[in-house]
């Protein structure tokens, strides 16, 4: 039994001093947000859009809060330019948490081909990230915080289908 | 009234207020006119100077956060509007530069000549909203909307006269970064 549970991770993330979230909902992260809207300690902030959530993440990093962008992988999209002439170039970290519909092939249509390139889009980018699994968590997040409060950069924890507990 | 004249109306107004500021020929005249660490100057990204302000303004409710937007930007992020007027922040004003054309890139028509962005700001939510026209009411408005309790919307209507010989923001982007954090703290 892994002890990494949605409740687990966001008690993690806020221990971290992340207590500033927003996104576009997954249903792979639809525990995750739920979690999020009952803690006190943090603040979730729909978004309309992922890159409309990648400008509030860097308005609320510019006044001194650590922010968390969650959104499912067919957002990275939106995000690229706004990732490449905003968070990489001002040194504007933000912690992504992305879920990955489309693994494997086996998804839904409109999901195929984004699950199949998201990482090549990352890697292009030069944006470093990391699968998330209950056994490295500490490690992977080890080297997102490395990543956001020495390089100043973005880094992207990728979510798969069946880790996080699914409310809906 | 010309674009540059609104800023040399609006500008002198600003005492220590963060300015987020879209892309184009907003960052350029507003630097240009009156550089202050309290800048930040969005070169790229365009459409999020507004999220930018959103997100400084719900994480600094004390200051007054001040978004200096164009008609371009507000069209890409109209979803934003309706992120502002949800959230409600007391402390964020959102000044529009409205000169119904893209016009660092050549003037090429928006479409704010037939869509009125402040009827949609005000039906989105926003507390305050208010239009002007004529120089002589800036002024005015902004210190109105300086002491009311936001989300603000102010529009200003302005002819394009944008001067392409206008210095681009010689800043780097990691400076802009580093001096706004500092103003802020």
């Amino acid at each position: 039994m892994s002890s990494l549970t949605s409740q687990t991770f966001v008690d993690r993330l806020i221990r971290e001093n992340f207590k500033f979230f927003t996104g576009v909902p997954c249903s792979l992260l639809s525990g995750v947000i739920s979690h999020l809207e009952e803690v006190e300690d943090a603040k979730y902030i729909p978004s309309v859009r992922e890159d409309s959530a990648v400008g509030l993440c860097a308005g609320a990093y510019l006044s001194g809060a650590l922010p968390v962008l969650l959104m499912q992988n067919s957002g990275l999209g939106y995000c690229l330019n706004a990732f490449t002439s905003l968070n990489l170039i001002y040194r504007i970290p933000v912690l992504v948490i992305m879920s990955w519909r489309g693994q494997g092939g086996k998804d839904a249509p409109e999901h195929i081909i984004m699950g199949d390139i998201s990482q090549k889009l990352l890697e292009t980018a030069g944006m470093d990230y990391s699968v998330l699994k209950p056994e490295n968590f500490d490690q992977v997040l080890a080297t997102a915080m490395q990543k956001i409060n020495e390089e100043k950069l973005p880094y992207t924890l990728i979510i798969e289908k069946g880790l996080f507990d699914e409310r809906h | 009234m010309k674009g540059t004249e609104a800023f040399q109306e609006l500008l002198p107004l600003l005492g220590d207020e963060p300015v987020v500021h879209a892309n184009g020929f907003i960052c350029r005249e507003s630097f240009n006119l009156k550089d202050r660490p309290e800048n930040f100057y969005m070169i790229g990204s365009m459409g999020l100077a507004s999220s930018i302000g959103l997100g400084v303004a719900l994480c600094k409710p004390d200051r007054k956060v001040i978004v200096l937007d164009g008609d371009g930007n507000v069209l890409m992020a109209l979803g934003t509007l309706a992120m502002i007027a949800a959230e409600a922040p007391k402390n964020l004003v959102h000044v529009v530069i409205d000169n119904e054309v893209y016009e660092s890139t050549g003037k090429q028509r928006t479409l704010s000549n037939t869509v009125p962005l402040e009827k949609i700001a005000k039906s989105s939510g926003y507390r305050e909203v208010a239009r002007v026209d004529k120089k002589e009411d800036i002024k005015p408005a902004f210190e109105k909307m300086l002491n009311s309790q936001g989300p603000g919307f102010l529009l200003i209507k302005v002819e394009p006269c944008f001067d392409h010989k206008t210095g681009r923001v010689t800043h780097t982007p990691e400076e802009i970064t580093e001096r706004f954090m500092k103003s802020l703290h």
